[in-house]
């Protein structure tokens, strides 16, 4: 292809650190300062942790760190040998894995290791994976795992069930005042849930600065930037945050400038990152001139439903309205208005091999919405954490031979 | 002047040289090996000698494959995928769907009546469906690959294996040696079995071409083919250049443009 483009890291960036940082030492001395830790799946009830009290510690974002480190491939094995099927979440595996090697990317980071949990509490809304990965760990500790069981495969949301969901969270609180050792203040839940709410505001307005071209921003610094918005919901230092970098891709896109300098063509991406091939993956679409601008994954992590005047209801409905618990026919929808919105000109599936709930080419969606949008598209067999399940070669000759078919016009 | 395609493939090394009318005036073929430039390298020096041509002669070189990046006098590169499908298109020039079998990956590429791609798929991560898989099976049977075809011609039995893994067919293979199956029987069911791993890749609509080195060997793979999809499949002269051939009419066309 042409020559490689340069890309401009984005200035804010700079700033993830410090953030990230604080939040990871808050963690690290919690229990020194007579603070209780809650571990909470990244749409578990956070909000509720918060006004507790809690410091919130989300297993998944280390699972993550796991897999962009790339220590994830040497770890699950661990978690394998301990019985954990080679072919559930790598997200757990991986995360089990570093638990019984006692090893971990937090220690890059100041810490020694995750926080020891007072209590774990999961929203069974992205799948059954996080239950019985946090039980694992309420038996290790001996400390109470209590969760929420969402409906799976919602069409229309319905007010029953949005009901079912909310009694659900709001039967938590007793015994979440229990390990806090304080009662829930409302008002202190209202404030968060605000806090919330304009966080997730701010992160929607930085994801559509991408429907600019040419865009600003890539999938690829998306899943980077979404950090504070999974760890800081409810925070102020994560508004803090996204508001300086709403304001530098505003000035990117008043100056014309390409997250993809010389963008040719725009992909929208679906289903998980595969977090140890990010930068592979980045600089291959970047020297093919072509900006990931949207994505399933960053796309949906938007809470707007979270109203301060009705905390439990809108949680229940902003938690029950994400992407990975919805009916096919709503996700179709869904991956249809971005791609419109987006201005995408074809759609990239990554079957993630331990993560069926994120893959969503396995029942012929692909082939039913290039019918509807004739739109090109394109699946990648890999896995969000385990690199044994991903072929570099064959996932470089797919995504250049998609481009070339992009190029065809 | 002419144009030069080389199809760097996980086992052969293929090159075509291309005159101004399209027509092909040299061709070369060797073990890709582990030194990649190397066997470009000897590939264009035989095809040159061949055609009575000069280096300075080649008027754009593309390269594909899996080592499309190791071919150091190439000006561009392409996908394996555009090149298959465009080579071999251009010797029907009409809507086909193109099977390509080679020694690492198999791919479907569906090509429309102008020449454009409409669609394609590889294999997963698996050499289930690929050369790989043949070369496994001689293996075990303590054949030459090169063996394989005259043997399964010769069988008329059903047999077939169930595995879909390489691994696990090969051990379905002792078995079956164990059990006292002849040879033919058991390569033949090998034919069978890798076909059903093209099968379910993917939907083919229109005629098919077949193309690699694996259809270039086993007639008698390519006659199984058709019974499973159920109709005829064309192989054109020369299947395991057709990916060559694609890189040479890129490398003529983007010349014209």
């Amino acid at each position: 292809m042409s020559q490689p483009a340069e890309r401009k890291d984005l200035e804010t960036t700079k700033k993830m650190k410090s953030v990230m940082g604080k939040y990871f030492m808050e963690l690290e001395q919690g229990a020194q300062q007579g603070r209780k830790t809650a571990w909470c799946t990244s749409v578990g009830p956070a909000e509720l942790l918060r006004a507790l009290g809690f410091n919130v510690y989300f297993p998944e974002n280390h699972g993550a760190m796991l897999g962009a480190s790339r220590m994830a491939s040497d770890l699950i094995p661990l978690a394998n040998a301990r019985g954990f099927s080679p072919d559930i979440c790598s997200y757990l595996t991986s995360d089990i894995g570093s638990y019984l090697k006692g090893d971990t990317p937090l220690k890059k980071m100041g810490m020694s290791g995750p926080p020891r949990p007072d209590v774990l509490v999961y929203n069974t809304n992205q799948c059954r994976d996080v239950k019985d990965w946090f039980q694992f760990y309420a038996r290790e500790f001996g400390v109470p795992c209590l969760g929420v069981h969402t409906p799976r495969s919602i069409g229309e949301m319905d007010e029953a069930m949005i009901e079912y969901v909310a009694a659900q969270i709001e039967a938590l609180v007793p015994d979440l005042e229990k390990v806090a050792g304080q009662k829930l203040d409302p008002d202190k839940l209202r404030e968060i849930v605000a806090s919330s709410r304009r966080c997730t505001e701010l992160w929607k307005a930085v994801l559509l600065t991408a429907a600019s071209v040419p865009s600003p921003l890539t999938f690829f610094d998306g899943t980077i930037q979404m950090g504070p918005a999974v760890v800081l919901r409810g925070h102020g230092d994560a508004i803090a945050y996204y508001e300086m970098l709403l304001a530098e891709l505003k000035q990117r896109i008043v100056d014309g400038t390409a997250a993809v300098p010389g963008e040719r063509f725009r992909v929208y991406w679906e289903g998980m990152p595969i977090w140890g091939k990010l930068r592979d993956l980045s600089t291959q679409f970047a020297d093919l001139q072509t900006c990931v601008v949207a994505s399933t994954y960053c796309n949906s992590w938007v809470f707007e439903d979270l109203n301060p005047d009705d905390p439990y209801r809108s949680m229940a409905r902003a938690y029950s309205r994400l992407f990975i618990c919805r009916s096919d026919d709503q996700k179709e929808q869904y991956i249809q208005d971005v791609v419109a919105a987006y201005k995408a000109d074809g759609i990239v599936y990554h079957d993630a091999k331990t993560c069926p709930n994120n893959s969503n080419n396995r029942y012929q969606m692909p082939l039913r919405i290039q019918e509807k949008l004739g739109k090109p598209y394109l699946v990648i067999h890999g896995d969000l954490n385990d690199l044994r399940l991903y072929s570099e070669e064959q996932t470089r000759t797919n995504v250049q031979a998609f481009v070339e078919q992009l190029a065809q016009g | 002047m002419v144009y030069c395609g080389i199809d760097i493939g996980a086992s052969t090394a293929k090159l075509v040289l291309l005159d101004e009318g399209g027509q092909v005036v040299a061709r070369a073929l060797r073990r890709s090996g582990v030194d990649y430039a190397g066997a470009a390298e000897q590939n264009l020096a035989e095809a040159l000698a061949a055609a009575g041509l000069r280096r300075e002669d080649v008027a754009r070189t593309v390269s594909t494959g899996y080592g499309r990046d190791n071919v150091p006098f190439a000006d561009s590169q392409m996908t394996e995928i555009a090149c298959h499908g465009y080579g071999a298109w251009s010797q029907f020039r009409r809507r086909i769907t193109v099977i390509d079998i080679g020694a690492q990956d198999s791919k479907i590429i569906h090509m429309d009546d102008r020449g454009r791609r409409v669609r394609f798929m590889m294999n997963r991560k698996c050499a289930a469906g690929t050369g790989a898989f043949i070369e496994e099976i001689a293996l075990r049977l303590a054949l030459d690959v090169s063996e394989l075809n005259a043997l399964a011609e010769r069988s008329t039995s059903q047999t077939t294996l169930s595995s879909f893994c390489t691994v696990f067919a090969a051990t379905e293979i002792l078995s079956k040696i164990r059990m006292g199956e002849k040879a033919e029987d058991i390569v033949r069911g090998a034919f069978r079995s890798m076909i059903k791993r093209i099968l379910e890749m993917d939907a083919v609509e229109g005629e098919l071409v077949m193309t690699g080195g694996v259809a270039a060997h086993n007639p008698c793979l390519v006659a199984l083919m058709g019974e499973a999809f159920g109709r005829p499949v064309l192989v054109p002269p020369y299947p395991q250049y057709a990916g060559a051939l694609g890189a040479a009419l890129f490398a003529k066309e983007t010349v014209s443009q």
